[in-house]
């Protein structure tokens, strides 16, 4: 059994997805939702505590032995991520059954929950798999379920803002594929790590960098880097509460991963830093994104809509580690994976709670919440101060990570930069903050506390971003671990 | 289309044959140019033939869209179930050597099993498109 632990991992939240379409029954197809991603989670912890000792697990599909066959390949860096979706995901599914049933139409439900675990298994399976076709194919998977997702939302506009995310989504995919076919055509074969042998004596040919172009501008799309962002914003702005809180923590992070495994083990680090020198073109993205989607932030009404710019700043700060190209940076982008997926799902939780009890998640309608949703509020105060970063939660840590790196790499304006954001950060959580506690309730319009089943998942995330931002063993080890791995560093 | 018999009659005569070279497109997979995809599809055209010469009513009394969502999700099934059965045999996810006595046996039902559900699911998922398309009605009819 924890031989196919790695397979089995994607194969149950697979067949689990038609059982719960075939199941017409809401309470159902939520509890197989429900099961399918603690097994994913279960499945997520046995594969990271065997790979943190440095142990690399490799199972071949169907009997066939890399690199003929699918090989699905778990290191540190993949069972960091793998847990990070599962984790979300088991969080977010029990938190999902009362926020759904007040906002998906209810003969849609267990249609919805079906997508949801495709969504599930195909962020899990881009995230195992050691061939890259394997991860489009996973890509595919789980953004056609996310669009069908987002397009359950309540409000009309989530049709055109699913449509406009199905759009940019598909050129993005495409981008990718073109790209992994010029490496095909050039190499012959689609193993990650047959490729990393095969790329060096190939990568003067045209083909090579016009095939990194390529998937470059394909995961910028999919991870929504400035200016590839545009998609974002509506998408978890009119998609039902649930989803966003379960995407915008998840699908964006699988991303990002998606160009780190191309980048420094496809390619490796060498080409992709010193030979295209793409960290001149991440590292002003970067900066440009964190500066102004959070100035876009501030002027937000709709506090969802205000999130979602700030999930694009947030972004720029993983990328910025990305590009500093050095264990340091990449350990700070790994660890801000992690914690802005704890982050984000709780301040998305939490506009759920307030969307199911308002009605309208607008600036406007929170006025008087701190006293009405007193749970609700405290939590989305917790999370605004992760995400500004302050001391004795998890947004500190990656903080602390990110400036560090980018003193070490001499770039002290970076690291002001950083710091520029961060204040941009304590001014928009502050507007919502401000109306929630010292705007006067408007009168009997029975507003009460959201329902337990929202409110214990909620604060799972809330105590996880303190719990992680005092004891951050864990996460530090494991995501130094993953970085040395990325980097070709042995301990 | 009541009073359009040679469409009518050239309908019925073709769509039986459709369907036939749907399964020939199918089980000839293995060998030739073909299989469950091209073969689900080919499946599929059959029907929505039929429906756009005797029209979406009686197309929908055979198959029922309740009917193609069911497909859709069991053809998965069956394909990520061959998985199982070969994992319980004590071999790897879809290692298909375990599924008779000598593995060359094995290799040949194992893919007519999951091409057989990506027929299911491309035949159920094409029809309840051209539905949805069609009829502008939900899947449960």
């Amino acid at each position: 059994m924890s031989d196919h632990l790695p397979v089995l991992l994607v194969v149950v939240p697979l067949i689990a997805a038609p059982i719960a379409a075939l199941i017409r029954s809401v309470r159902l197809s939520w509890l197989i939702a429900c099961g399918a991603s603690w097994w994913a989670l279960y499945a997520a912890w046995g594969l990271l505590s065997r790979v943190r000792g440095g142990e690399v697990i490799s199972y071949a599909l169907g009997g066939w032995p890399a690199p003929y066959g699918i090989e699905y390949r778990v290191d540190a860096v993949n069972a960091w991520v793998i847990l990070i979706v599962a984790a979300i995901a088991s969080v977010a599914t029990p938190y999902a059954y009362q926020s759904v049933r007040r906002e998906v139409e209810s003969d849609r439900v267990s249609l919805f929950y079906s997508a949801w675990i495709l969504c599930l298994t195909g962020l899990l399976g881009i995230s195992v798999t050691g061939d890259v076709f394997n991860v489009f194919v996973f890509l595919e998977i789980s953004s056609l379920s996310a669009y069908a997702l987002i397009s359950l939302g309540q409000d009309r506009r989530a049709l055109t803002s699913a449509y406009q995310y199905l759009i940019m989504g598909s050129i993005g995919a495409t981008f990718i594929v073109i790209g992994i076919g010029l490496m095909y055509i050039m190499t012959g074969t689609l193993n990650m790590m047959d490729l990393s042998e095969r790329l060096p004596a190939v990568m003067d040919t045209r083909a090579i960098p016009v095939a990194f172009a390529f998937l470059t501008v394909g995961f910028s799309l999919k991870l929504a880097l400035f200016p590839l962002h545009l998609w974002l914003p509506n998408a978890y702005t009119f998609a039902p509460s649930a989803v966003t809180a379960f995407i915008a923590a998840t699908a964006t992070k699988v991303a990002v991963y998606m160009m780190l495994r191309f980048f420094f083990t496809v390619f490796g680090a060498a080409f992709a830093f010193d030979v295209m020198q793409v960290d001149l073109i991440l590292l002003p993205l970067a900066l440009v994104a964190i500066l102004s989607t959070s100035l876009v932030a501030i002027h937000q009404q709709n506090v969802k809509r205000l999130l979602a710019y700030s999930s694009v700043a947030q972004i720029g700060y993983m990328i910025l580690g990305v590009s500093l190209a050095s264990v340091a940076g990449l350990t700070a982008g790994l660890l801000h994976l992690f914690n802005h997926a704890l982050m984000k799902g709780a301040l998305f939780m939490a506009m759920g709670c307030v969307m199911y009890r308002v009605g309208s998640v607008r600036i406007d309608a929170m006025a008087g919440l701190g006293k009405k949703m007193p749970w609700t509020m405290a939590a989305f105060v917790v999370g605004g101060l992760s995400i500004i970063g302050v001391p004795l939660t998890v947004g500190f840590i990656s903080k602390w990570y990110l400036v560090q790196a980018a003193l070490a790499a001499g770039l002290w304006w970076v690291a002001a930069l950083v710091m520029v954001g961060s204040l941009m950060a304590v001014i928009y959580i502050w507007r919502v903050v401000e109306v929630a506690y010292l705007s006067p309730a408007p009168d009997g319009d029975g507003v009460a506390e959201a329902p337990l089943a929202m409110l214990i998942p909620l604060w799972v995330l809330v105590a996880a971003n303190v719990y992680f931002g005092v004891n951050a063993g864990l996460t530090t080890e494991v995501a130094t671990r993953a970085a040395e791995i990325l980097m070709g560093v042995t301990s | 289309m009541d009073d359009q018999i040679i469409l009518r009659l050239a309908a019925k005569t073709l769509i039986p044959f459709i369907l036939v070279f749907a399964l020939y497109v199918q089980f000839h997979g293995d060998y030739g140019p073909g299989g469950g995809f091209q073969a689900g599809v080919i499946f599929a055209a059959g029907f929505v033939l039929y429906a756009l010469v005797f029209g979406l009513r009686r197309t929908v009394q055979v198959m029922p869209p309740w009917v193609t969502l069911a497909c859709g999700a069991a053809g998965v099934l069956l394909y990520a179930g061959v998985g199982v059965v070969t994992m319980a045999l004590g071999s790897e996810y879809l290692n298909y050597n375990v599924l008779a006595h000598d593995p060359e046996h094995g290799q040949h039902y194992g893919i007519l099993l999951v091409e057989l559900g990506v027929l299911i699911t491309v035949f159920g998922v094409m029809l309840g498109m051209f539905y949805a398309f069609a009829g502008r009605r939900s899947l449960d009819g």
